[in-house]
């Protein structure tokens, strides 16, 4: 039994044991509570709500594992819906075709990476921390939507859009495809690519990579340019499921996708963190909102819940290390 | 506090250790250890890493707890184990590499700031604290401005700083732990100009340091421990360097000149006229096929930035570099690493290796291209490169997904080297490559470089320890102040005549 178990373990590697656990821990527990916690109605509501903090933890992802971080994800995500809304409206507004909507979707994706070359650049080249310059874009990326809106929702779209936010494919809802597609592009960057391989020697010691001849900047720029296509993409699943764009749409996000790329086993100081136990980390965190929802508690209460499933968490993995040095000692 | 009486008088030891014995995890650190040092005594405490130096002086201090059975005798006081507070209370003070001092701080607060601690009524009198400051300071015959910030300070005013620190703290006897380690050769002889004040006023120091010459130099005693057993204490007098090698690792080492007649190679690496001012001036020299370049000086000589400019990563303001003929400029190490010149960085632990980081990613890092498959990375090329470098070049590793961390010095060297020679170069240039490297597995460095240069490979190799240069180059260039100022065949002279030129 324990060698099965231990084969898991290091098939799904020691990072998994968390979010793992957590899942299990989740599933138990509400479906002890509720009956009704096991039905299609659950996973149904999780497919639909998980893909977009999901598809904006994979964007802040990349900037963490460097050992950076960017708060602008959901301003840029904003700024993007805005773009493919401009391009619709100019050609057409509800009656717009689907190459407007490409044509929208392509310069939405432009802008979210020009936000990111922007963040890039300033940091590879001035140094700057990481905070302060996505905090800046952040600002600035907020007061020009609010500017551009005066504030409020840009609605009108193509009925065709419609199912990009709420259409299934074989039962699998679209948006959560998009998301398990990005994903996997994230997963395969990460461990078979030059740029993932990079990506984590610069997060533990950005000065010995550049010794080992790694382009620092150009990984950094790029870096935080994948991150802003990627806040793109969310922003253009935002505006298709609420069928309007609002700057500050998922602004309650943001520090959410910093708990759940930590809850998913990502050092916060960069260097260490795989896309798949994040993912799980995404699925326990929607199924503890759902299954909250459906014992009838509070929304606001299911938030409060987040909270104390990341501190505990904290706890426990502290404790794991204690337990773990404790052991090595007594041999 | 009590009195100072007790530190005077015959040979009476101040410190006295029986029967330590020590074990982690089933590992025996330390063996049935006894240890003495003696009032005003400047003891020096040798061995390689792992040999139990300081899970020795950890038990001591009070950090660790002896196994049962122990004698702890301090300044005619008997313990079965110490703590933190009474070690410190009684007058035991450690001075570590790190030297654990407030960079953002006065070096007066640096200096009192122990002195402090649950002190009653908790205000600071700062007025009382620079005087303290000042006193110590003034014992150790040095000035400094007591108001200025730390960090202002170079390396060895801090050391200073943290030696007045242990006198403040009314140490009897104070462990200095590699204390000459980033230290120039001047600076070290002015540490060493203080440890003889602290010893004459009555303070005994224990040495613990890989640095053989200064051991003999400054110690009178030597205790040399090995695999955490005791080897033996002995006297200074009439120890050799290459004795208390033999004491170290239990292996006897026979140094002879490596250097062979390279002329007739093809020239690989020609350098003409270099010079970057503030660094270095005016530095012409050749590196042939198979040839091992010696170019040995003191820190600050100008051998990191002229190393650091043939490697791309700083800009010469004028001369040639020709490699294979050719002149080649760099725009950053990437080009001259393509261009096949590798450099292995002289510190390992914050620029040659990425230490969180495993082995196997240490090793491909600057060869990814090796690994990759349409594109892709392939973990399957990367395991079998990794361990066929591991096999080339004898590294003991665990699992290659351990981290680099993990491995000793000398393993992590290899793995360096590793690293740049997986990017097949025609230049490799060994920025000390022995540094914080154990004794015994230096030897094992110097064979691999042997090899290297037999294959072909053009080698510099930098060093500030001019035997290791005379040994195993086949060339030597002296710098001096950003300046060649010398250079000769190893068999032509003695060591002793160089080792008087470069130190002088």
């Amino acid at each position: 039994m324990t060698a099965i178990l231990n084969r898991i373990r290091t098939g799904l590697g020691p990072d998994m044991a968390g979010p793992g656990f957590a899942l299990i821990a989740v599933l138990v527990v509400f479906s002890l509570a509720s009956p009704q916690f096991f039905s299609r109605a659950t996973f149904g509501s999780v497919a639909f709500q998980l893909p977009e903090l999901g598809l904006l933890t994979l964007a802040m992802l990349l900037p963490v594992l460097t050992g950076g971080l960017n708060l602008a994800i959901t301003f840029t995500a904003n700024i993007a819906g805005l773009t493919v809304a401009w391009v619709l409206q100019q050609n057409g507004g509800a009656d717009a075709g689907p190459f407007a909507f490409l044509l929208g979707a392509l310069l939405g994706v432009g802008v979210g990476a020009l936000s990111g070359v922007v963040m890039g650049l300033v940091i590879a080249y001035t140094r700057a921390h990481p905070i302060l310059v996505s905090l800046s874009m952040m600002i600035f990326l907020r007061g020009l939507g609010e500017f551009l809106t005066r504030g409020g929702d840009v609605s009108g779209f193509p009925a065709f859009l419609q199912p990009l936010g709420h259409g299934s494919i074989l039962g699998f809802p679209i948006p959560l495809l998009v998301f398990i597609g990005c994903v996997l592009i994230w997963h395969v960057l990460l461990t078979r690519m030059k740029l993932g391989f990079n990506t984590y020697m610069i997060g533990s010691n950005i000065e010995a990579a550049r010794y080992s001849g790694v382009n620092t900047r150009k990984v950094l720029v790029l870096v935080y340019t994948l991150s802003g296509a990627m806040c793109a993409i969310a922003g253009i699943i935002m505006l298709a499921r609420f069928n309007s764009v609002r700057v500050g749409h998922g602004e309650s996000y943001l520090l959410i996708t910093v708990l759940a790329c930590f809850l998913g086993g990502v050092n916060p100081f960069g260097g260490f963190g795989r896309v798949i136990p994040v993912a799980v980390a995404l699925v326990v965190l929607q199924l503890l909102s759902s299954g909250l929802n459906i014992l009838g508690a509070n929304q606001h209460l299911a938030t409060a819940v987040w909270g104390i499933l990341l501190i505990t968490v904290m706890i426990l993995r502290f404790a794991a290390g204690h337990f773990k040095s404790l052991k090595r000692k007594k041999g | 506090m009590t009195g100072r009486e007790s530190a005077k008088g015959g040979q009476k030891p101040l410190l006295s250790l029986r029967n330590i014995n020590m074990t982690f995890g089933g590992v025996k650190a330390l063996k049935h250890v006894s240890f003495d040092v003696l009032p005003g005594d400047v003891h020096c405490l040798a061995g390689e890493n792992g040999s139990g130096k300081s899970t020795l002086i950890k038990i001591i201090t009070g950090v660790y707890r002896p196994q049962d059975g122990a004698v702890i005798e301090f300044d005619g006081q008997t313990y079965s184990h110490m703590s933190p507070v009474t070690a410190q209370n009684s007058g035991i003070q450690v001075i570590w590499q790190d030297l654990a001092l407030f960079p953002e701080m006065t070096v007066a607060e640096n200096i009192t700031f122990q002195t402090l601690l649950g002190r009653w009524p908790r205000f600071v009198n700062y007025n009382g604290m620079r005087e303290k400051a000042v006193k110590a300071l003034a014992r150790l015959g040095v000035t400094l401005d007591v108001d200025r910030p730390l960090k202002d300070y170079a390396i060895a005013q801090r050391q200073i700083v943290a030696i007045a620190r242990a006198l403040v703290g009314e140490a009897k006897l104070v462990f200095m732990d590699e204390p000459t380690a980033s230290l120039t050769q001047s600076e070290t002889d002015r540490l060493l100009d203080i440890v003889r004040t602290l010893s004459a006023s009555g303070v005994a120091v224990v040495f613990v340091s890989h640095r053989l010459a200064e051991v003999l130099e400054i110690s009178s005693r030597l205790t040399v421990l090995r695999d955490g057993a005791l080897v033996g204490v002995y006297s200074t007098e009439g120890m050799t360097q290459s004795r208390i090698t033999e004491l170290m690792t239990g292996k006897t080492f026979d140094q002879t000149v490596r250097a062979r007649d390279v002329s007739a190679n093809p020239v690989v690496l020609e350098v003409e006229g270099l010079c970057r001012p503030g660094q270095f001036v005016d530095i012409s020299f050749t590196v042939r096929r198979g040839e091992t370049l010696g170019i040995t000086g003191l820190l600050g000589a100008g051998r990191t930035e002229l190393a650091l400019s043939l490697f791309g990563m700083l800009k010469p303001w004028s001369g040639t570099v020709k490699l294979e003929g050719k002149p080649v400029h760099f725009a950053s190490n990437r080009d001259a690493i393509a261009a096949g010149i590798a450099y292995l960085s002289e510190d390992r632990l914050s620029l040659g290796l990425i230490q969180p980081q495993s082995i196997a990613d240490n090793l491909v890092i600057a060869s990814l291209d090796k690994i990759a498959a349409s594109g892709l990375l392939s973990d399957g090329r990367k395991r079998d490169l990794v361990a066929q470098w591991i096999a080339d070049l004898g590294v003991k590793v665990g699992k290659q997904e351990d981290a680099i961390s993990t491995l000793s010095g000398g393993n992590q060297q290899r793995i360096a080297i590793a690293k740049w020679l997986a990017t097949d170069p025609k230049l490799l240039i060994l920025d000390a490559p022995t540094v914080g490297v154990d004794v015994g597995a230096r030897a094992g460095i110097f064979d691999i470089v042997a090899k290297l240069a037999q294959t072909g490979l053009a080698i510099i190799l930098i060093s500030d320890e001019v035997p290791e240069v005379y040994f195993n180059a086949d060339r030597v260039l002296h710098m001096a102040k950003g300046r060649v100022v010398n250079q000769f065949l190893p068999a032509d002279r003695s060591l002793a005549e160089i080792e008087a030129a470069v130190y002088a």
